[in-house]
């Protein structure tokens, strides 16, 4: 089947393609506000341009146009069929991590070819989304038997063990993102609903003493025991049930506690630290999340005006291009700019879905679930760490952040969608 | 299937983003903290203070000038230091005080400069200098100490110290820093404002290691310093040491005016000090021991000590009965029916003239008690209360019992005592009469005065009715300035020929009445005026008030020294010997210069107060 580009072009969702050239176009400018230097400022025409983080940057954002028209060109059926190829290529990659790797930042989850570096877990998370669409394509696959959950989570698992293996707590993290994926495509409400409960138990946890939550719970009893029928509040079971029921949540919570003091390494609880308490070690631990929050803090409602930042531009965020480029944002468009973000991205989340509603094809469908949900994840951590909601995770903010592997893996994420919904009426035929 | 769930989903994200918009509101247009905190991380504020103005005498000698000093600054993040003994060496330090004041500065921050040696002599930097680049993370600011020509004019003068913390608070426009120099006393206090200058701002940006880059919002925000204006006195720097020399091993004070302008040409207070030991690194050392010491070297006695004028007043009581119509050249009194003697003479004719000559006390009694009681009405208490009020008017106008408005800190009114003065001493009106307060009629009682004061009045007499405000300062400035203020006469209500009877009598009373002979120069017309003011605590003071030529004056003086006894002993020889160095530059009565240099009074001074343990706080306000 070929196809002419002007019909390419009229199936194409421009609204999603002008999203994305937007959120890269910002990204850069904010990159290049970073590296900006009001006494020497480099112009794209500079050689030594392109050794700074936004000529780089800019190479990259060439690079995946080329990334696109390639994937564009592929066969759209290619993806569902040679989903189990990409996954396992990818595991691969991610068992040899360890060996061949070499060490970024810190981070010993690199593979290097030639000068260009890549981090397969960022790739992946396509990869396993890729595979999870084609699984629950199958028309026998029923999220509601536990059978087929499991054979799901062991989809999601087997990748976020590989990548815990290698050190990387955080970018295994995204998997859970998953969850709204299978959430979508007929998972029962009881799982996220166990998973946010959990998160909440989890924080409650560590913001409140013991005593505390089980006074609040026996408080939340007694409220629950007023509200039941008569003939409930006379059977004996009642009580011994809510006794149950206090006891399990009262030894997680302790669990909790146990698993942050002796499992957490070092770093992690730290982290955790720092976001309970904004003021614990501003100078040290604390120093990233208060930099950011000064830099933010500092925009005020219309911004300090683009590259008129001083927080972002002179060094005192770290990782401000890749992890922290909200910052810049935050420094120089003020709150108007980054309530705009905010609310565009939104926006972005609500067409990705409606496009992928619209999907005839479960594989087009879940997948489309899959990319809202990685999305959304890395929106929800990224964000909300730099204004101090979130621990610190070594988590880009998609399509802005600096860096080469993080701008393809988005785009590679979004634009096989944007080609399997180009092709959604030729699914329909088939 | 599920199709609700992407509604549920978009839910979940919408309150996600409205958390973040909730967050980003807070600290964006609620939290101000954050602003704050980012002007501290990128922005250095670089204050670059003006050298304060220099002051000159009124020959255009210069008296106090600036001299550069050197401090160092350490930035912990930067600095490297390989063979710390060796750097203390250098440096000048111990090993301790590098280890306290390192650690110190790194608890204050790790980018920003903090101080880590004040006060560098340029003997001490040019040592240092060439080191400095092995020494990465040190960097010197420049700032500057007073100094000073001549030691004779620290009280007037006043000094320079750090501002203390009150001050600090109580300030009106916010300019001063902890740490800034400010004039504490005199002209440096009262010129503070134009001497300082204007503190320039620069506004760097630096990044997070401390590195400049570039100015911030293109220097739009910078000031530039400016300069302190220098201050023209009309101090005769010269004259002034002379007169500081003659006040060796004495307290009290020398102020000398020219009558025809109102500038001050002297002011000394003594003791003194000098004035090179309050600027520098050893203020504290100094300060303490000079606001301890009991003779108080620390005060400008002539505006601010307080007096009895003694029988100079009398001069006060002629001018004013004359102008009121009581008395004239030809009143005369005897001795008799007086509570108070005549010490000196024995005459027969005892007019005016003659009463002055010889400073009689019993005159003065006669003519004060005429001056109230004459042409008053009602009892003896209601016609001495009629008669004080239009006595006190007219006395007022000398500038007793107010400021004049001398342009040094610390001024002090004195008393002149009116009818509410004494309602308020004697608890209520027509209870106090002319015998219960006669003791005016000649300068004691309640009356009080300043050296300064007296001097103005030496120059009321040789203006014949009226004066310039006292000043020191001719001009600010390059352009000169001086507020009108220090330019207009003032009349003091006295007919000017009510004057010559007193000039005569002046005249009289040196060339041969209460002065001796050390008093008399040979060949200058001088007119004075003893006095001695009674001092519970101990020998009287010695006072004596002159002006010279008669014809055409060029000097109005008055000279108190403390516990000196009788006002012709002390006061007069050294006033003469003042005035003489002045009119002619130099002094030919070099016996009685000697004797009254060395002369002590010291040994009298008594200082009954006891002396408390003074702060540099408690004194400089």
């Amino acid at each position: 089947m070929s196809q002419s580009s002007g019909y390419m072009a009229s199936r194409l969702d421009w609204w999603s393609v002008g999203l994305y050239a937007l959120f890269v176009l910002l990204g850069w400018m904010s990159i290049y506000s970073a590296v900006y230097n009001p006494e020497a400022p480099l112009g794209i025409f500079d050689a030594a341009f392109y050794t700074s983080n936004a000529g780089k940057q800019l190479i990259w954002i060439g690079a995946s146009m080329v990334l696109i028209m390639f994937i564009f060109a592929l066969d759209f059926r290619f993806f569902e069929s040679f989903a189990p190829v990409i996954y396992g290529f990818f595991l691969l990659l991610l068992i040899l991590v360890p060996f061949l790797g070499v060490t970024i930042n810190g981070s010993h989850s690199w593979f290097k070819i030639g000068t260009a570096t890549i981090q397969p877990a960022e790739f992946a998370k396509t990869a396993t989304a890729l595979l999870l669409a084609k699984y629950l394509n199958d028309p026998q696959v029923s999220l509601l038997r536990f059978r087929d959950q499991w054979k799901a989570a062991l989809i999601i698992g087997v990748p976020i063990l590989l990548i815990i293996a290698s050190n990387e707590t955080g970018s295994a993290l995204v998997y859970v993102s998953f969850i709204i994926l299978l959430y979508r495509e007929g998972l029962p409400g009881e799982y996220p609903g166990l998973l946010l409960g959990g998160i909440f138990l989890f924080v409650s946890a560590l913001i409140l003493k013991p005593l505390t939550i089980f006074i609040l719970l026996v408080v939340m009893a007694g409220i629950l025991v007023l509200l039941m029928p008569i003939y409930l509040q006379r059977m004996y079971q009642t009580y011994v049930k809510m006794a149950l029921g206090i006891s399990v949540i009262m030894s997680l919570a302790m669990l909790v506690e146990w698993v942050v003091n002796n499992v957490l390494k070092e770093h992690q609880r730290n982290r955790i630290k720092v976001l309970l308490d904004p003021d614990f070690d501003p100078r040290g631990l604390g120093y990233q999340v208060t930099q950011s929050k000064i830099a933010i803090g500092s925009g005020g409602f219309w911004g300090k005006g683009y590259l008129g930042g001083t927080q972002t531009k002179f060094d005192f965020v770290p990782e401000q291009s890749t992890d922290f480029i909200f910052c810049t944002i935050g420094e120089e468009f003020g709150f108007i700019g980054v309530a705009g973000i905010i609310i565009l991205f939104m926006v972005f989340l609500w067409r990705l879905m409606y496009l992928a509603d619209q999907q005839r094809s479960r594989f087009a469908r879940a997948y489309g679930f899959g990319v809202v949900g990685i999305l959304f994840f890395h929106f929800l951590v990224n964000i909300g760490m730099t204004i101090g909601l979130m621990p610190i995770m070594g988590i880009p903010l998609p399509f802005f952040s600096y860096g080469g592997s993080s701008l393809w893996s988005f785009t590679i994420l979004l634009f096989i969608f944007l080609k399997l919904d180009s092709h959604r009426s030729d699914m329909l035929s088939r | 299937m599920f199709e609700g769930r992407r509604l549920i989903l978009f839910l979940v994200f919408v309150s996600i983003g409205l958390v973040f918009i909730g967050k980003l509101f807070y600290l964006q247009l609620i939290d101000d903290t954050y602003e704050k905190a980012a002007d501290n991380n990128a922005i250095r504020k670089i204050i670059q203070v003006p050298f304060r103005g220099e002051v000159y005498d009124r020959h255009g000698k210069l008296i106090v000038y600036n001299t550069p000093v050197y401090d160092v600054y350490i930035t912990p993040r930067k600095a490297v230091v390989q063979d710390t003994n060796r750097f203390c060496k250098l440096f000048g330090v111990t090993r301790g005080y590098f280890d306290t004041v390192t650690k110190q500065a790194r608890a204050y921050s790790r980018v920003k400069p903090s101080l880590f040696l004040k006060h560098l002599s340029k003997e001490d930097f040019a040592r240092i200098q060439d080191a400095m680049v092995d020494y990465p993370g040190f960097s010197i600011t420049t700032t500057a100490f007073r100094t000073y020509q001549s030691i004779a004019f620290s009280n007037a003068l006043g000094y320079v110290a750090e501002i203390n913390p009150n001050s600090l608070k109580d300030q009106r426009d916010d300019y001063y820093r902890q740490g800034d120099y400010v004039g504490i006393s005199g002209i440096e206090s009262y010129y503070e404002d134009v001497l300082r200058g204007q503190r320039g701002v620069k506004y760097r940006m630096v990044n997070s290691n401390g590195v400049e880059k570039g100015d911030y919002k293109k220097g739009k925000l910078d000031v530039n310093p400016v300069a302190g204006k220098n201050l023209y006195t009309s101090i005769d720097i010269r004259l002034q040491e002379y007169a500081d020399s003659l006040m060796m091993h004495k307290v009290g004070s020398v102020v000398a005016i020219e009558p025809s302008t109102g500038e001050i040409l002297t002011m000394v207070s003594a003791p003194s000090y000098d004035p090179s030991l309050l600027a520098g690194r050893n203020f504290s050392k100094y300060y303490q021991k000079l606001a301890l010491d009991p003779l108080k070297p620390l005060i400008n006695r002539p505006p601010s000590a307080y007096y009895r004028p003694g029988s100079t007043f009398k001069l006060v009581q002629a001018l004013v009965g004359q102008q009121l119509g009581i008395i004239s050249a030809g009143s005369v009194f005897g001795h008799a029916g007086a509570p108070v003697k005549c010490h000196a003479h024995n005459t027969s004719h005892n007019d005016l003239h003659n009463a002055i000559q010889w400073s009689c006390n019993p005159y003065f009694y006669h003519a004060f008690r005429k001056i109230l009681y004459d042409g008053t009405t009602g009892n003896t208490f209601e016609r001495s209360a009629q008669g004080l009020q239009r006595w006190s008017e007219l006395v007022a106008n000398f500038g007793f019992g107010r400021k004049l408005g001398v342009d040094v800190s610390n001024e002090k009114k004195g008393n002149l005592p009116t009818v509410d003065y004494y309602n308020k001493v004697y608890k209520g009106e027509n209870t106090w009469k002319f015998s219960n307060i006669y003791s005016l009629s000649i300068g004691e009682g309640e009356l009080v005065v300043s050296p300064l004061k007296m001097a103005n009045f030496a120059a009321i007499i040789a203006n014949r009715g009226w004066y310039i405000p006292p000043h020191l300062v001719k001009g600010v400035g390059e352009k000169r300035t001086i507020d009108p203020f220090y330019k207009n006469p003032v009349s003091v209500g006295v007919d000017a020929k009510y004057f010559p009877v007193v000039i005569q009598g002046m005249q009289d009373a040196v060339l041969h009445g209460t002065v001796g002979v050390d008093g008399r120069i040979p060949d200058i017309t001088m007119c004075g005026k003893t006095g001695t003011s009674q001092n519970k605590k101990g020998k009287d003071h010695s006072i004596f008030i002159a002006f010279a030529p008669k014809d055409n004056p060029k000097i109005a003086i008055a000279v108190f020294v403390e516990n000196a006894g009788f006002g012709g002993f002390a006061a007069a020889p050294i006033a003469s010997l003042i005035i003489e160095k002045y009119l002619k530059g130099r002094v030919d009565r070099k016996a009685v210069e000697t004797k009254f240099m060395n002369m002590s009074y010291l040994a009298n001074v008594t200082y009954n107060r006891p002396v408390k343990k003074v702060t540099s706080d408690s004194l400089r306000k």
